[in-house]
């Protein structure tokens, strides 16, 4: 028998990467965090609470869609949709919005801060904290706001205050600085962040929310195939809904996992988002940035570097530790698809299967044309939607308009 | 005995305490750096932080994180600061034949987020600053729980690895730190990120005695002290006052007078100097 998958270590290292890189102030709150995640797990209410919501709030378990229209097209394996876009507000964020926002409230907390940068975890946090009532404010990239706008009304319409980050490149990594010194300055505030990023305990507490997609995945395709998958297919930003995907299977080794990280325009540094580029230029090393260890674009003094995506939600220069370490084990397969062949993608699916995917699923779903032709019929690859695209279609437009 | 226990054991035996100017490196310049280091001196500091820029400095408020990227638009490095400071050390007392981290102008303490001295090398980094003269290094984002082979390395090289406590710190946190921290230890007055605050907290004493249950060591105390009051209240209970933003606020303001042309280095070296004076409560 091998030995069962079993990472973090107590303190928060999957492998060598992960752990906790913070200024001292931050850990009395991370320390209370630990603590309050550690007993919801164990508290049946508590573990209830959180299955009724899923269920009749966010509409779980959402459906595993055989999308007939793909398939026929590649000829190859057997390709099948998970619908995270048709969770309440649109994508899988809602799952770890909700988890989090439910230990916030058993640990007594009226105040809740998030980053966002699709919008899209933005909105998930904003829905939960009107359920739940609680207060709310929203960092976000003032780049991300002007191309995320229709985002930038939910939250608001939602009740939460959207907070605009003018530094840097003004994207993900910004916002996640900036609700960092809030939380750093209003300590008893909960700080829900939305990818399997950050300090411990964030990147496993994230990924056990999100790991209701894979333990759903595996009911519904041993109903629907009588056995389980050969690839599972996602994009990756931080890598939320990949490990939401991939870690229910992750002792079955004969199934693949894939990541799909975007590519953006070019190969040099500051064109993409590819932190596993292995190619010379690429710049994408062991680092850390903003609470843990793991792979970061950067330049040779350390400096952190800029990146570009056409998908906000994938425009971000590190990505969590479990991946750093799912990478350097070759457990996960990670690759990368550019701008252009997202939003081809986007429009592909749009069409044939009458399904909008966000920009950032329109990623995995680009990397089909690559996976799918080296497939047999027998085969099956599951594909997680992890949102859908109404975000994106004015974007998409103005991109589209711009290239005619 | 490192150079900046000696440093404060000199002060205790005269019964003074510390002013400990904090700068960022290459704000607007390496060479206007140099000068600062030396107005600094001049003026009085026994130590001096020197502040190495990172691009996502999530610890510190704007006044700190705008210098971060002035100093990192004039193309500063880690290496480059090590050799500066290589340099300022070397210029003091040149006939004295001591090795560098002996010299007698104000211990460096370096002042830096993890990311730059981890892509260094934690080895190389050691060895550098340890050439350069440099007494002790603080890493913003660093706890006790992750530092075993930094604690080692340094240890080996005789560098202080300085370590910050925060009033959110549990006892039993306080204990741990304590319990690895060598030189001094960096009391953060209050909880949030670096920059001016217009008043100290009121448990400011008890926090410092909670720590001195804990540890010989000195203790300064720093974020949001700009003024000869708060320095002198700080001085009532604490070893040593750290001066950061305020410092930094008046090396921008001296860029924005020369509206947005860099202002000479000695312009801005006498600038500094009076200013860093103007902090000194009269010493008993
Ligand atoms: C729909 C959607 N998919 C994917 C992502 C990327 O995040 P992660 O890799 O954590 O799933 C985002 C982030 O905003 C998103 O909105």
């Amino acid at each position: 028998m091998n030995q069962r998958y079993n990472f973090p270590d107590s303190s928060g290292h999957f492998g060598k990467y992960g752990g906790s890189f913070v200024p001292e102030t931050l850990m009395a709150p991370l320390e209370a965090l630990q603590k309050a995640y550690a007993e919801a797990c164990s508290d049946a209410s508590f573990q209830g609470e959180l299955a009724r919501l899923l269920k009749t709030y966010v509409g779980r378990p959402t459906p595993l869609f055989f999308a007939e229209q793909v398939t026929h097209h590649f000829k190859g394996p057997r390709i099948y949709l998970k619908r995270e876009d048709l969770a309440h507000t649109g994508s899988h964020k809602i799952n770890n919005c909700l988890g989090q926002g439910l230990l916030a409230k058993r640990m007594g907390k009226t105040r809740v801060i998030a980053e966002t940068g699709a919008g899209q975890h933005g909105v998930a946090a904003a829905t939960v904290c009107a359920l739940l009532g609680l207060e709310c404010e929203i960092y976000m990239g003032t780049e991300d706001m002007r191309r995320q706008e229709l985002n930038v009304y939910r939250m608001q319409l939602l009740g939460a205050k959207v907070t605009g980050v003018d530094s840097g490149s003004r994207t993900l990594k910004d916002a996640i600085n900036e609700a960092l010194r809030d939380w750093v300055t209003n300590v008893d505030t909960y700080y829900l962040l939305g990818s399997v990023l950050g300090p411990h305990p964030y990147p496993v507490m994230v990924r056990d929310f999100q790991s209701v997609i894979g333990r759903e995945v595996r009911d519904q395709i041993l109903a629907a195939e009588h056995r389980l998958p050969d690839v599972l297919l996602a994009c990756i930003g931080g890598g939320s809904n990949s490990m939401g995907l991939f870690y229910e299977f992750i002792d079955e080794n004969k199934i693949r996992m894939v990541g799909v990280e975007a590519g953006g325009r070019g190969e040099k540094l500051g064109e993409h988002a590819v932190r596993f580029m292995d190619r010379v230029g690429g710049g994408g090393r062991p680092g850390i940035l903003q609470g843990t260890y793991s792979y970061v674009l950067q330049d040779d003094d350390g400096q952190v570097a800029l990146t570009h995506s056409v998908s906000a939600g994938l425009d971000y220069a590190a990505i969590g530790p479990e991946h750093a370490m799912l990478h350097d084990t070759g457990r996960a397969e990670y690759t990368a698809v550019s701008d252009q062949e997202a939003l081809e993608a986007f429009q592909w699916l749009s069409r044939s299967e009458g399904i909008i995917p966000a920009l950032e699923s329109a990623h995995a779903i680009a990397y089909l044309k690559y996976l799918a032709p080296k497939m047999g019929k027998d085969q099956i690859v599951v594909v997680n939607l992890s949102g859908r695209g109404d975000k994106d279609v004015a974007e998409a437009i103005r991109l589209t308009e711009k290239k005619e | 005995m490192s150079q900046i226990d000696a440093v404060f054991a000199t002060l205790r035996n005269s019964e003074r305490k510390a002013l400990i100017p904090y700068f960022t490196a290459g704000d607007p310049s390496l060479n206007h750096t140099y000068a600062i280091l030396e107005a600094i001196t001049a003026a009085g500091a026994d130590l001096i932080e020197v502040g190495v820029p990172f691009s996502d400095p999530l610890a510190d408020g704007p006044v700190i994180q705008r210098a971060s990227q002035r100093a990192l638009a004039s193309g500063t490095s880690l290496s480059k600061i090590l050799a500066l400071v290589g340099k300022y050390r070397r210029s003091s007392e040149p006939s004295s034949g001591q090795a560098l981290h002996q010299r007698n102008s104000p211990p460096i303490v370096l002042f830096s987020y993890l990311n730059p001295i981890w892509q260094l090398g934690i080895e190389k980094f050691a060895d550098q600053a340890r050439e350069s003269g440099v007494s002790g290094v603080l890493v913003t984002d660093l706890i006790p729980e992750e530092a075993e082979q930094i604690k080692k390395t340094f240890d080996r090289c005789d560098l202080d690895l300085i370590f910050l406590i925060a009033p959110t710190s549990t006892d039993e946190r306080i204990r741990k730190i304590c319990s690895l921290a060598r030189g001094f230890i960096y009391a953060v007055s209050r909880t949030g990120t670096t920059g001016t605050r217009d008043s100290l907290s009121g448990d400011l004493k008890n926090f410092i005695a909670r720590i001195r249950k804990h540890t010989p060591l000195p203790i300064a105390v720093g974020f949001g002290i700009s003024n000869r009051e708060q320095v002198a209240t700080v001085w009532e209970c604490a070893d040593g006052a750290v001066v950061g933003s305020a410092i930094v606020r008046e090396i921008e303001r001296s860029v924005e007078a020369h509206s947005g042309k860099i202002p000479t280095e000695v312009d801005l070296a006498k600038r500094i100097k009076g200013f860093v004076e103007s902090l000194i409560p009269p010493r008993l």
